[in-house]
């Protein structure tokens, strides 16, 4: 089949999702209504709290919520054959990803703009909220260790991009100052770090740059590891306008190009599939689909890192509560033609059957780098972009967004870590420097621990998939319960949930016995804690439906919108 | 005509712009500017608090102007009225 025909079924699909039923979730589930009193109307303050037009949020809700995940995961997920994964990317994106990411953004401007994680405690209960820390808390740990190792790998394969990468973290220090300062204007700044970061990828294949294979007792990969844990740390301690602020900027930018180019140069070359539909020749080790393909998939299908995005920071910002619908929603839209650029890039960016076979030779293996080789030779026939180039243009994408959510991920676990120093009243807890130190040394132990060399990182992929669906799985909880309180329909949020669970239950089950059988003790401790966690979600789902609706019978119904 | 437009085009531009890079980093940024001028104030009322300041002839003059804010640190504190003896803001 050729790529355009799926690309125009996926992206027909997801925008009869956001034209049908995101409306009618919006309008008939959650009743949103243009005269509510948002969070950001009543508690403006300039700050936090400060309406924002629906575009702007949308853009910065999206580039917050799209990065390296949505394209790691559909590129591993495709060795089962491109239509499970095109399924559940499109279906994910419109019964799953968007209910869920336009639900946290609505349940949190309906209760002051609390985040996802206080919203637990207060509608669902303390227990719950316990457990969310600490989901949220393996979610960032193992973020960051497989996106350190993903970035090794793909520095080691693509030396190109090497100067890029870095040179990167360069222009945004510069721009950085350029805007704090005040020194030109913003469009003209944009102008010049845009042209600075091509420039530098176009002489990136001219000069690549790799490490030495072994640095003392260490490989090329472990320096990798350990020299972005390094640069990860320093940047989480920056302050934010330094750096942050404008790589974030530029990777925004940067993310429309690559999302532009790719699907253009579909719409021009139009190459095949050359990966089979439903893959009957599956490597050796690959472990079943069902239930596999649902965490593999996480970002791009449905995802909870959203929820904490949506409840955190979007939510304050909302200016109307219709805007749930296009933030919310159309977001989720994004990220899931995100997901499909990478699935096509993946099956239709190789000449023949047997290169693709010989890059998805095991489980786990093809993932990022056959999302950069496959897309690259798709922008070569239909861009006319030089292969190499194009690799490393991809290559760039990839590090850069995957780069960003480290320094991101870091800072996050430092404030909980120095959240845990006040609890605990441990004094050298509280300060950044040693939280900092605490949080990159639990990474380090997870991606070396996980793998011996450090390449071993992926085998955590499946593993961060679950633990991120058990996120989705709590804010779905939190809307559902909120929806029963109303006393409105709660199939629509009740019947993904229950899904999800079970997918992810029976993934921990699945990746519980590998493990034992492989002897990793290590991972397998990882998947008991997760599974652990699983269960009591599952539990506190039960038993406070139950009583929701015990009390819902209990009392007589009043006409309450 | 044309190149009226084109301004209009431009200005718009440059807002969109303008919001894209900041609001984001919005909350960041103010929280990190509150904590200098939290350092500031402190610098100002160091006499007060027993802080020998060489500049004091000037910072005398700054205290009244700080008025304002003085308050709102001071409730952001959880402190309902003003800790020191000589200034009565509440």
């Amino acid at each position: 089949m050729n790529a355009i025909f799926l690309m125009l079924m996926g992206l027909g699909a997801m925008a009869l999702g956001f034209f049908v039923y995101s409306k009618f979730i919006c309008e008939k589930i959650f009743k949103v209504d243009p005269h509510f009193r948002t969070p950001a109307h009543d508690m403006q303050d300039g700050i936090d709290y400060v309406p924002t037009n629906k575009y702007i949020l949308w853009g910065h809700h999206f580039t917050s919520v799209a990065g390296a995940a949505p394209i790691i995961g559909p590129a591993i997920a495709v060795i089962w054959g491109w239509v499970p994964a095109f399924l559940w990317v499109v279906f994910g994106t419109i019964f799953f990803a968007g209910v869920h990411d336009a639900g946290a953004i609505w349940a949190s401007a309906r209760n002051k703009a609390k985040s996802i994680g206080s919203l637990t405690g207060d509608i669902v209960g303390n227990r719950a909220r316990s457990i969310f820390m600490i989901v949220i808390f393996l979610v960032l740990l193992m973020v960051n260790a497989v996106f350190a190792v993903v970035i090794a790998g793909q520095l080691i394969n693509f030396p190109s991009a090497t100067i890029p990468v870095w040179g990167a973290i360069v222009v945004a220090l510069i721009i950085g100052q350029l805007i704090y300062r005040k020194l030109i204007g913003l469009l003209m700044v944009t102008f010049i770090g845009v042209v600075a970061l091509y420039a530098m990828i176009y002489a990136g294949p001219m000069l690549p740059l790799a490490l030495p294979e072994t640095l003392g007792p260490l490989s090329d990969n472990q320096s990798w590891i350990i020299l972005l844990f390094g640069y990860a740390a320093i940047a989480s301690l920056l302050p934010v306008w330094m750096l942050l602020q404008p790589r974030d900027y530029i990777n925004g930018i940067q993310l429309f190009i690559g999302l532009i180019l790719l699907y253009g140069a579909v719409l021009i070359s139009g190459p095949e599939l050359v990966a089979p539909a439903f893959n009957t020749n599956l490597p050796e080790n690959t472990p079943s689909m069902i239930p596999l393909l649902f965490v593999t998939i996480a970002c791009g299908a449905i995802s909870g890192f959203h929820g904490l995005v949506s409840s955190g920071t979007t939510s304050k910002q909302l200016d109307k509560e219709p805007d749930v619908r296009f933030v919310g929603y159309f977001g989720a839209v994004g990220e899931g033609s995100l997901a499909l650029a990478a699935i096509i890039a993946a099956t239709a960016g190789f000449a023949s059957l047997a290169d693709w076979q010989a890059i998805y030779h095991s489980f786990g293996q093809g993932g990022v780098s056959a999302f950069i080789n496959g897309g690259a030779n798709i922008l070569q026939q239909g861009v006319g972009l030089d292969t190499v180039l194009a690799q490393t243009l991809l290559t760039v994408m990839v590090v850069l967004f995957a780069g960003t959510t480290m320094d991101t991920g870091l800072r996050l676990q430092r404030y909980i870590f120095q959240e845990w120093g006040h609890i605990y009243n441990i004094t050298w807890m509280q300060k950044a420097a040693p939280a900092t130190l605490l949080a990159v040394g639990t990474c380090l132990l997870l991606a070396f621990g996980a793998g011996g060399d450090g390449s071993g990182g992926m085998l955590i992929w499946p593993l961060f998939g679950t633990t991120n669906q058990l996120l989705a799985g709590l804010t779905l909880l939190v809307i559902t319960v909120m929806l029963v309180k109303k006393r409105r329909p709660m199939w629509y949020t009740l019947a993904p949930l229950i899904f999800l669970l079970v997918m992810t239950t029976l993934a921990l089950l699945t990746q519980l016995k590998s493990f034992y059988d492989k002897g990793d003790w290590f991972l397998f401790t990882l998947d008991l804690v997760v599974l652990a966690a699983a269960i009591l979600v599952s539990l506190e789902c039960s038993a406070t439906l139950t009583k929701q609706i015990k009390a819902n019978k209990n009392t007589p119904v009043t006409d309450k919108p | 005509m044309k190149l009226e437009k084109l301004k209009a085009w431009l200005r718009q531009a440059s807002f969109y712009a303008e919001e894209a890079y900041n609001a984001p980093y919005r909350s960041a940024i103010a929280r990190a500017k509150r904590e200098q001028d939290d350092l500031f104030m402190l610098l100002i009322f160091s006499e007060m608090m027993g802080v020998p300041n060489p500049a004091s002839y000037y910072t005398l003059e700054l205290q009244p102007l700080l008025m304002e804010r003085f308050h709102d640190w001071h409730t952001r504190m959880g402190m309902e009225h003003s800790p020191l003896d000589n200034i009565k803001c509440c």
